[in-house]
């Protein structure tokens, strides 16, 4: 079941650039990629539980800003050592001017 | 015949094993480590009390990838033109390629032969074993494993004291203006920071100043520096000279030897030099894998690593060198972060290093980084202006 919860307002993650949002005892990076799509995982790099919110977007790419393990954001895919375990995904859209992320 | 013998299963040697597997290698690998654990990180070993054990991958992992792991093996003796590694029992290997990434280990001055050092987990609960409220720890060379160790143990309730003998902490490493918030911050910790005062004796228990002071302690640990493990390359008659001599694809002086990781000098930009980091170690074990394999690309990897003490992080990005000028770039909008970073005479950036609570200063430490890489001229008054967005130069660039 579908389970959209508001993040924030459509501006206000820049273009490729990632923000920290908690949630109900969870914490999630919310992603706008170059093209203006918006995209969420988990917010804990799967290497050492470190916050993948003060790391570097490029391109399709999170870097997280402890030990450069690099994700692809769109797929949560783990892109190569010392991460090798993919991150989680979740659904985002906009509407209305607010970005959403669907937690199921 | 086609074996690949790796002699050193840290970071770098495994990192290369996984690597061979990846890009399609169908020999034997045979992986030789002289410690009995499974191949761990070892930045965690200075960063807290009770340093936990994590495997680089799981010993499934190792099996899977059919990398043949043999733990508590120690290399004796290579031979070039044999191509064969003779263990410590007796027993000899041969190999088509190998790579010998043995690391380095800690420097000793005369007399402390009977000082803590740090370089295993082992040494680590030994250190921290040592650890505990009120013991007072005399902490020789105020280096990054100094620094993380003062930290660590005065976080733990002990009385540290770290000595110096150069002007300042972290000379090697950072500018100044960079160690004087380390050095500040550890006082503020209640550290006792000694620097610029030469050191005369030190025993296991104390250390004589050369000014004539005289400090005893339950415990000293020395952080003077790393030495190469290269005697197995003497022996053998490869080049070493502060570091097992390689070139640019990471293959040593003798045919189908190549050498990786904190034991081996290597070309950077022009300059041959050695790096002590776990990220240096990563990357170089993935590029000699990939040199072993046939690729032959240089090596363009900057140079990078990052330090924790106490809720500080800080991250260096390329190699400060003395000749050119250090630039501020502010102290970040909310006021507790610090970057600076160099340019060469014709603009290219040259090194960057920041320091900040948490990873507040990742993002532009990894920017500086992708335009250390990038090599191009930049306009040095534009990028200590903290409202000019690195990103735009790096698009630019």
């Amino acid at each position: 079941m579908a389970n959209w919860i508001e993040v924030c307002a459509e501006g206000e993650i820049e273009e490729e650039d990632v923000i920290r949002f908690d949630h109900d005892g969870r914490t999630f990076a919310v992603y706008r990629s170059p093209d203006d799509a918006y995209f969420a995982t988990d917010g804990l790099c799967t290497h050492e539980q470190i916050h993948l919110a003060d790391g570097l977007v490029m391109d399709e790419v999170i870097e997280c800003p402890k030990h450069n393990g690099r994700f692809d954001y769109r797929t949560g895919e783990a892109l190569g050592a010392p991460v090798c375990v993919d991150l989680k995904t979740y659904p985002a859209k906009v509407e209305g001017g607010r970005v959403l992320i669907d937690l199921g | 015949m086609d074996d690949i013998v790796i002699i050193g299963a840290g970071e770098c040697g495994v990192r290369a094993a996984f690597t061979l597997r990846k890009l399609g290698f169908e020999g034997r690998i045979v992986l030789f480590g002289a410690e009995t654990m499974v191949p761990y990180e070892r930045p965690p070993l200075s960063k807290a009390k009770a340093p936990e054990h994590k495997p680089i991958a799981a010993r499934e992992a190792f099996e899977e990838a059919q990398i043949d792991l043999r733990l508590g093996v120690t290399v004796r003796a290579i031979d070039t033109r044999a191509k064969t590694v003779t263990l410590e029992e007796g027993a000899s290997h041969s190999y088509g390629k190998l790579l010998i990434a043995t690391g380095a280990r800690a420097r000793l001055f005369p007399g402390m032969d009977d000082c803590l050092t740090l370089r295993t987990h082992e040494d680590a609960e030994t250190i921290m074993r040592h650890v505990e409220p009120a013991a007072t720890i005399g902490i020789v060379g105020g280096g990054f494993i100094g620094l993380e160790l003062a930290a660590t143990a005065v976080k733990a309730g002990a009385d540290v004291t770290v000595i110096e003998a150069g002007p300042r902490i972290l000379g090697r490493a950072v500018p100044e203006e960079i160690a004087r918030l380390v050095h500040e911050r550890h006082a503020a910790e209640g550290v006792t920071l000694l620097t610029g005062t030469g050191v005369e004796t030190v025993r296991a228990t104390g250390v004589t100043l050369s000014d004539g002071r005289e400090f005893c302690f339950d415990k000293v640990i020395a952080g003077v520096g790393a030495l190469p493990n290269t005697a197995l390359a003497e022996d053998a008659g490869l080049d070493v000279e502060n570091g097992i001599v390689v070139d640019g694809s990471f293959q040593a002086s003798a045919k189908d030897v190549y050498a990786a990781g904190d034991c081996c000098r290597f070309p950077w930009r022009g300059t041959p030099v050695r790096l002590e980091s776990w990220k240096a170690a990563q990357d170089q074990g993935t590029h000699v894998a990939e040199a072993m394999m046939g690729t032959l690309a240089p090596y363009e990897k900057v140079p990078w690593f990052w330090s924790d003490q106490y809720d500080l992080t800080l991250q260096v990005a390329g190699l400060f060198d003395p000749r050119f000028q250090t630039r501020s770039r502010g102290a970040g909008a909310a006021g507790d972060t610090h970057i600076v970073f160099q340019c060469d005479t014709a603009g290219k950036l040259v090194a960057a290093a920041g320091i900040g609570p948490g990873n507040t200063v990742a993002k532009d430490i990894k920017l500086f980084e992708k335009l250390i890489e990038k090599n191009a001229p930049l306009d040095p008054d534009a990028l200590a202006d903290p409202s000019h967005n690195l990103k735009t130069f790096l698009k630019a660039a």
